[in-house]
């Protein structure tokens, strides 16, 4: 009872109003009329007039791909500064000193790559101006990023022999003004009467009712988190995320954040029925990966509620909240690793193994059930690229993806989009595993520790930002490693994918005829799980099994370590 | 190049301008207006001392209180902190099983007594300022023998526990749950 009140409402809720969001945005991607306009249209002009940017102008895929990677480059070079100087700057009350070189480093990677892993705790580690100007400013932008290359990408592939993929600027300023941004105004409201602090106040001391000193922390929360929800971002005001009683109080506020995950991932997957002009495309999209995510919440929600003889069938809550309990607190394990948002409601190091695992998985397939803002749909054409191909094959015909051909050259980024971040994963884990800097960081031992160190690379290299947190990562070789990871994970694929919608747009559209491959049956749907399954499986299966399904069995055996 | 590192620039100043300074302070007016003790953090106030947050929870060790979750952190803000202990770690079996005895020991409970578990688990936020009404219903005899109540006033405890359940919003979201620092605080009004 308590699983279906708290997870039908939520899916029921997402899908009736997603569809129509989804229009909304394809309306804002595409610059047609829609009901922001008139609020927000005077200071989209100004920002390109300012600017010095003609909106007009298209760009091909080189010069759509070095703006970003200007913008993403310059975005971080600022940051970073901010951080190491917030000691010395406004809006910084209590006094907080500046960052390590290290840290901040990894930092401001994090959250221009959407990532947001935490590497800090906020409440001690950061300013108040570190938080607003900083982190806020990126937890928007690297979402408005994620929007423009999936449009792009789109774009390319509708378009019929055109070099150009649309403007980065245009897309960029468009995705925050009209997507991003009323949302977060609305949510950030919302929040803030539920309780989420919202002040730029010193922090309180108070006198408990036994006398003891207890520091309540203060700031401008409730504005930052309702992007940090909104944008897939993740990182937390405070130290321990959402489960924060401060960052999260309520049975509603965690229901709105927990929505607020998947809005735009979720509605992203309508806005590309409507941009390739034809829903039925958008909702194959949206079955496969509806059909993932359930199929996960039922393997963590199973796991989670059944207790081996050793627990003597305590309901586990280590790491969980009362006011989230055991059900809500695995809906956003699953919907936070799904959809590459990484924010924590309970802490995942001491999920059951196997929603642990669940975890872990939707990381390492890609992020690509629903998936970043942008980055999932993005990375799910990929894979649908990839399974036209690999249809085309198994029949002998030249693969068609929408009336494009695929060939060698999409087929080669594609790979590189999927081996990228899988590099990272095992080779990065192999290094931590093998040396003391690595290993020093454990918290938990046995078959779980080799978990956590995978669930750090997975988390970096997916963007997800998610952890389990036992591990000591505030290190320098994991800030600089998973930093590495974090680069490569996002542009790993940004450029490619860019470099196939540049491609895919000079082609010509050949019209449907009978022996087409149609990507929107269902037929499709199973192909586009199996390949998905098949590659993160193949990939990931040795390491999995070493960490997560070990500790499963060893669980129901009573070992511990 | 150089005309983007210009476009870049700009673009950023007036992104950290419109998003990072305007927008959360444009939320913080409508905060302070609107909400203005909960954006404040949900101060409570005893004759005019601040004793707390009605969001944050409290250590109680004293016996004549009704005692928190378990806390990594022990109660401390900064930072919050989890144990992030697995399930295979004997280090949380053995807690686990420790906390189970002192919550029997200490409330004179029955030794096969179902302890709820979130007085045997850690939170994770190392804050959870909520404990089940059962969690607290065992605590009951406890803080009547501490505080030497009678009949009469035993009977008003169970009260204002009633009274302090939460129940999920709607009848459908979220747990069943009280809060235990605005617990203690009426306990002591109870004459």
């Amino acid at each position: 009872m308590e699983i279906l009140s708290t997870v039908l409402p939520f899916i029921f809720s997402l899908i009736i109003i997603a569809p129509f969001s989804g229009n909304y945005i394809y309306k804002v991607l595409d610059g047609q009329k829609h009901f922001m306009l008139p609020i927000f249209g005077k200071p989209e002009k100004g920002i390109y007039k300012l600017a010095s940017v003609n909106p007009s102008q298209s760009m091909d895929w080189k010069s759509y791909c070095s703006a970003l990677l200007m913008f993403n480059f310059l975005g971080f070079v600022i940051l970073f500064i901010l951080l190491l100087t917030q000691q010395w700057l406004p809006l910084n009350p209590q006094h907080v000193s500046n960052m390590s070189w290290h840290t901040a480093f990894n930092t401001s990677i994090s959250f221009v790559t959407n990532t947001n892993w935490q590497s800090y705790a906020g409440e001690t580690g950061l300013s108040y101006l570190s938080q607003m100007a900083g982190l806020s400013v990126q937890n928007f932008v690297s979402a408005a990023t994620g929007i423009a290359v999936f449009t792009a990408l789109v774009r390319g592939i509708t378009g019929q022999t055109v070099k150009s993929i649309g403007n980065f600027w245009v897309d960029l300023t468009r995705s925050v003004l009209y997507i991003l941004l009323p949302l977060s105004i609305i949510w950030a409201v919302l929040l803030a009467g539920e309780g989420v602090v919202q002040n730029i106040h010193p922090y309180v001391e108070a006198t408990t009712l036994e006398g003891a000193n207890q520091i309540i922390p203060q700031g401008p929360a409730a504005s930052q988190i309702a992007i940090k929800q909104l944008g897939t971002n993740g990182g937390g005001f405070f130290n321990t995320n959402s489960a924060h009683p401060m960052e999260n109080p309520t049975p509603f506020s965690n229901f709105l954040e927990l929505f607020a995950i998947l809005l735009i991932p979720v509605s992203l997957t309508f806005t590309y029925g409507k941009m390739v002009k034809s829903s039925k495309q958008g909702w194959t999209i949206f079955t496969a990966m509806f059909i993932l995510f359930s199929a996960g919440l039922v393997i963590s929600l199973y796991s989670e509620y059944q207790s081996p003889e050793i627990w003597e069938n305590i309901s586990y809550m280590e790491g969980k909240e009362t006011r989230n309990g055991i059900a809500a607190s695995v809906l956003w394990s699953e919907a936070t690793t799904a959809a590459s948002s990484g924010s924590v409601n309970a802490m995942h190091d001491s999920l059951s193994p196997l929603s642990g695992m669940v975890a872990m998985i939707n990381i390492m397939i890609g992020e690509v059930i629903f998936g970043g803002v942008g980055a999932g749909m993005y990375g799910m054409i990929i894979f649908v690229i990839l399974t036209v191909f690999i249809a085309g094959l198994m029949v002998g015909r030249t693969p068609e993806f929408l009336g494009k051909k695929i060939e060698t050259f999409e087929i080669k980024m594609c790979m590189l989009a999927v081996l990228a971040p899988a590099i990272v994963i095992l080779i990065f884990s192999a290094i931590a595993c093998c040396i003391p800097a690595g290993l020093s960081g454990l918290n938990n031992a046995g078959p779980h520790g080799l978990s956590e160190i995978l669930y750090a690379f997975s988390s970096a290299a997916g963007n997800n930002g998610s952890a389990f947190a036992g591990l000591n990562v505030n290190t320098i070789f994991y800030n600089v490693l998973t930093a590495a990871g974090m680069l490569t994970g996002r542009f790993g694929i940004i450029i490619p994918v860019l470099a196939i919608a540049g491609n895919m747009g000079q082609k010509k559209i050949t019209p449907v005829s009978q022996g087409t491959f149609r990507t929107d049956s269902w037929l499709f749907v199973a192909l586009l799980i199996t390949i998905i399954l098949i590659v993160g499986g193949l990939t990931f299966f040795p390491a999995l099994s070493l960490g997560p399904v070990a500790e499963y069995f060893l669980l129901q055996n009573g070992t511990l370590f | 190049m150089k005309t983007q590192i210009f476009i870049s620039l700009k673009i950023l100043g007036m992104m950290i301008l419109l998003l990072g300074i305007i927008y959360p302070l444009f939320i913080t007016g409508i905060a302070q207006v609107f909400f203005h003790d909960k954006s404040n953090g949900s101060l409570l106030k005893k004759n005019g001392i601040v004793i707390g947050s009605a969001l944050i929870g409290q250590q109680f060790d004293n016996k004549a209180y009704f005692t928190s979750r378990p806390s990594a952190s022990g109660y401390n803000t900064l930072p919050s902190g989890a144990s992030n202990l697995s399930l295979t770690s004997k280090k949380l079996h053995e807690q686990v099983i420790q906390r189970k005895k002192e919550f029997i020991a200490v409330n004179k409970l029955p030794s096969d007594q179902i302890i709820p578990s979130e007085m045997l688990f850690a939170s994770g936020s190392g804050l959870d300022p909520h404990i089940s009404p059962q969690a607290a219903l065992l605590q009951v005899e406890r803080i009547a023998e501490a505080r030497d109540f009678s009949n009469g006033q035993k009977q008003k405890l169970k009260i204002i526990i009633e009274n302090n359940t939460e129940k999920p919003l709607w009848n459908w979201l979220g747990e069943t749950k009280i809060n235990v620092l605005l617990l203690n605080l009426q306990l002591d009004e109870i004459k």
